[in-house]
């Protein structure tokens, strides 16, 4: 840990000397190319005291939120349609594989046309880029299951409804929950790409702000925040979530 | 007869003959009797177990359980496999519950009879253990203690001994053997062990390899529990050890080269040989 705070310290003491030597002696590139630590760092607590970040991060995560929430649900159902009808699983899941390498950025223009220039839009675009991920996270998880269970279950005379909910989800959960995890990620892309392009609150839209007054610092900033929300995010939900499930399932 | 086993053949595949693994297997099991089936890897003897518990189909032929033919796998024939095959995300006790749960069973019930069953296996002290917390001896103790549980006359047990060191099988083999008294069950055993089969058995059915076939049956008419070391227990390998010797030299001769001479009386020297399985 110690050893990780060192290294930090350096890479940002390293900037900071860059950013010095081309302010004071170089001059090689325009003073908004690359900002200084001291000055983002006074940015970021310039934001959080005028409260602009604390509400952009409630409103983004909002969203988020609610978008992920809606794609989980019918990304799902999705999943387990493709698993109970081979002719969905045959017919949509090129389609679905197609779908999810699409872009996040490039559902913006579509969704923006569907809802216009509001909320809708952003939550659309974050659902729609994770619930692909999430259908075929679901339907490989399921395939993948060691097929013994499945085999012992049916001896003692699990079926239907039964056999899902007490056999093939829990078997599969461990795979469903990185691809929740994997699922989140797209989600989290996606409400930046939004709220870039559709300007209403949020951490995109002072992400896109700064860019307009060529506020580097700023950019840089938001960048940070974005970083550290995601990881934390990450490590502290989904990690926590992944451990546990893998500790129980006898997979550690 | 309680179990019938009629006209079973099962082919892999369209080619008919070539993959033929069962061919025309009969065999009549009484009620509350103990048989295994032994026979070279490859005879199809796992197959004809997973036939009998529904978890396979039959190419040809049918499976008459207590006047009714078997058509899926079901409640009344309990299986047990190689690996214990028991739900991680379970503690001990809920697995031993699993197919009481599955026919409705109440809750205080349930754990009264898992209980009971756990007590047959000696793993009360670890009923709320996690199946991974367990050793492999366990593991398959708490797969035999489920598969009581569910209470079917029928147990069909696909070499459920075959992993574990041999002092952990000696022991289970003794349970099983108490337990099969106290609960009279019919018990279909497959193994490759002869000497397992005859400590186990009342009727020891040799199968011959490719395609498979009942070759011989062999009762044993041996006071229980037995114990692998006993004289009789030894003769009786011995008698099963030379019919069975020409398949395993047969099974041999297909899966080595043709450069490798396969000499004469070469395998199954020693009593407690299984068969070459592991050459």
């Amino acid at each position: 840990m110690l050893k990780k705070i060192y290294f930090y310290l350096m890479l940002i003491a390293i900037w900071e000397l860059v950013y010095k030597i081309n302010d004071d002696i170089l001059y090689a590139w325009a003073p908004y190319v690359l900002p200084s630590p001291i000055s983002v760092f006074a940015t970021i607590i310039g934001l959080l005291k005028s409260k602009i970040l604390l509400n952009a991060i409630l409103s983004s995560m909002r969203r988020l939120v609610i978008g992920y929430l809606i794609s989980v649900v019918i990304g799902s159902i999705v999943g387990f349609l493709m698993i109970r009808f081979k002719y969905i699983e045959e017919n949509f899941s090129s389609l679905i594989l197609g779908l999810q390498t699409l872009p996040n950025l490039a559902w913006v223009p579509f969704s923006i046309l569907w809802f216009g220039y509001n909320e809708s839009t952003i939550i659309f675009v974050i659902a729609v880029g994770s619930i692909f991920s999430i259908s075929l996270a679901v339907d490989s998880a399921i395939k993948n299951i060691n097929p013994i269970y499945l085999k012992a279950a049916k001896t003692m005379g699990a079926k239907g409804y039964k056999l899902y909910s007490n056999v093939i989800i829990p078997a599969a959960l461990p795979n469903i929950i990185a691809g929740l995890k994997e699922g989140w990620s797209f989600a989290w892309r996606g409400l930046i790409s939004g709220e870039m392009l559709v300007s209403v609150t949020g951490l995109g839209q002072i992400l896109s702000k700064g860019k307009d007054s060529s506020n580097i610092s700023q950019v840089v900033a938001v960048m940070l925040i974005i970083l550290s929300l995601g990881l934390v995010i990450d490590k502290f939900v989904f990690g926590r979530i992944e451990k546990s499930i893998r500790c129980r399932w006898g997979l550690m | 007869m309680f179990l019938i086993i009629e006209n079973i053949s099962k082919n892999f595949g369209f080619d008919s003959k070539a993959n033929l693994v069962l061919d025309n297997v009969n065999l009549l099991i009484d009620k509350g009797e103990f048989v295994c089936l032994v026979g070279p890897s490859g005879c199809g003897k796992s197959t004809l177990l997973n036939i009998i518990a529904g978890l396979e189909s039959a190419s040809c032929g049918r499976i008459i359980l207590n006047g009714s033919v078997v058509r899926d796998a079901g409640i009344d024939r309990a299986v047990m496999f190689q690996e214990p095959a028991l739900f991680p995300w379970l503690t001990v006790i809920d697995n031993v519950e699993f197919g009481m749960k599955m026919a409705g069973i109440k809750r205080e019930e349930r754990k009264r009879r898992a209980m009971k069953y756990l007590k047959m296996v000696h793993l009360t002290k670890f009923k709320d253990s996690y199946i991974h917390q367990l050793s492999g001896g366990m593991r398959q103790r708490v797969a035999l203690a489920r598969a009581l549980a569910i209470n079917s006359e029928v147990l069909l047990m696909d070499e459920p001994f075959s992993a574990l060191d041999s002092q952990t099988r000696n022991i289970l083999q003794l349970e099983l053997q108490r337990i099969w008294i106290d609960t009279k069950k019919t018990i279909v055993f497959v193994t490759h062990n002869i000497e397992e089969a005859v400590v186990l058995a009342d009727r020891v059915v040799v199968m011959s390899t490719n395609p498979g076939r009942v070759r011989k049956e062999f009762k044993i008419e041996l006071s229980r529990p037995r114990i692998p070391e006993s004289p009789d227990v030894t003769y009786y390998v011995r008698k099963i050890t030379d019919e069975l010797r020409e398949e395993v030299e047969k099974v041999a001769r297909d899966e080595y080269d043709g450069g490798w001479n396969v000499e004469k009386d070469l395998f199954l020297s020693n009593a407690d040989s299984n068969m070459g399985i592991g050459l």
